[in-house]
């Protein structure tokens, strides 16, 4: 019994908690950094559903999401961007920017049913978001014009799959 | 040239590593914003420029209550930041005293109002605003 406590007032208890409390430390620095840069400089989203066929694949697609433009403003028209969804805020969804503040667009209510259209103005602080496939998207032509605040990144996946192409040729049977 | 690199980089280094664990605190613990504009007074004076301490855990759970002061993105303005009082949550039915018409929040969004009703551009302006923001 004596053995044992004298064992265990041998291990060097001070420096293996100073060791741990450094290792605790770096992993807390570590998780901060990818923290930041994955909400403020660049992240990777995977997108499913069928709103943006063709450009984006029904099972699932890896996308790069660029967050510094957006939050610098500078998205255009034709940018697919990742939104906060307005109706769950749980959710984030893939969109393609049709229109900005101030623009005029003019959008297929019904295009199954019908070829009715309808024209609106983009409010202040907004943008109207479609997915590319209007068949089976729901998007600006429900839920109206989304405010800039609720966008949280800019993709640049059209770049990064047309230079990564061939790798994808090569892999797929 | 190269001494004083090695000199200037643990400041370098404390000062990344400082402001990177500063983001991540700010982001999802809590923060501090300054208060400016008169739409909340009495509760924030608008003389004083008052300091708040605003918190995010709130944001990964969204288990807000009516009558909570809210920090959110205007939806005129990406940049600016708005604090107001949080009125109905989703699924809500409401009343608007000036234009007498019952409005029934829409999922997902949530009516916001300033306290001082006289001078708040709020939610009788622009309608209610999504949880997101």
């Amino acid at each position: 019994m004596s053995g044992f406590v004298r064992r265990l007032a041998g291990i060097p208890w001070r420096s293996i908690a100073g060791e741990a409390l450094s290792r605790a430390f770096l992993v807390a620095q570590a998780y901060c950094a990818v923290h930041v840069v994955d909400q403020h400089l660049c992240s990777l989203a995977i997108v499913r559903g069928p709103s943006m066929l063709p450009a984006m694949n029904l099972a699932g697609d890896v996308v790069a999401v660029d967050k510094v433009s957006a939050r610098l403003g500078r998205v255009a028209p034709g940018d697919v961007v990742m939104m906060i969804s307005p109706e769950d805020p749980r959710k984030s969804v893939a969109k393609r920017v049709v229109g900005m503040h101030g623009d005029s667009v003019t959008y297929l209510v019904d295009p199954g049913n019908s070829d009715a259209s309808k024209t609106v103005v983009v409010p202040q602080g907004h943008v109207w978001v479609q997915g590319d496939n209007p068949y089976a998207s729901r998007d600006s032509r429900q839920f109206g014009a989304v405010p800039y605040g609720l966008i949280t990144g800019r993709s640049f996946v059209g770049r990064l799959m047309q230079s990564l192409e061939p790798i994808f040729c090569f892999m797929a049977p | 040239m190269a001494r004083a690199l090695a000199a200037v980089w643990p400041l370098a280094k404390g000062c990344i590593t400082g402001s990177v664990v500063g983001i991540t605190v700010a982001d999802g613990v809590a923060s501090v914003v300054t208060m400016d504009g008169a739409s909340m007074h009495p509760t924030f004076n608008p003389q004083q420029a008052e300091r708040v301490l605003v918190e995010k855990r709130c944001h990964y759970r969204y288990d807000f209550s009516r009558s909570d002061v809210i920090v959110f993105r205007s939806p005129r303005n990406h940049r600016e930041l708005m604090v107001k009082r949080l009125i109905a949550l989703p699924g809500d039915w409401i009343q608007i005293p000036e234009k007498q018409e019952i409005r029934q929040i829409p999922e997902g969004h949530c009516w916001v109002e300033g306290d001082n009703a006289a001078l708040s551009f709020d939610s009788r302006s622009y309608g209610p605003v999504p949880m997101g923001l």
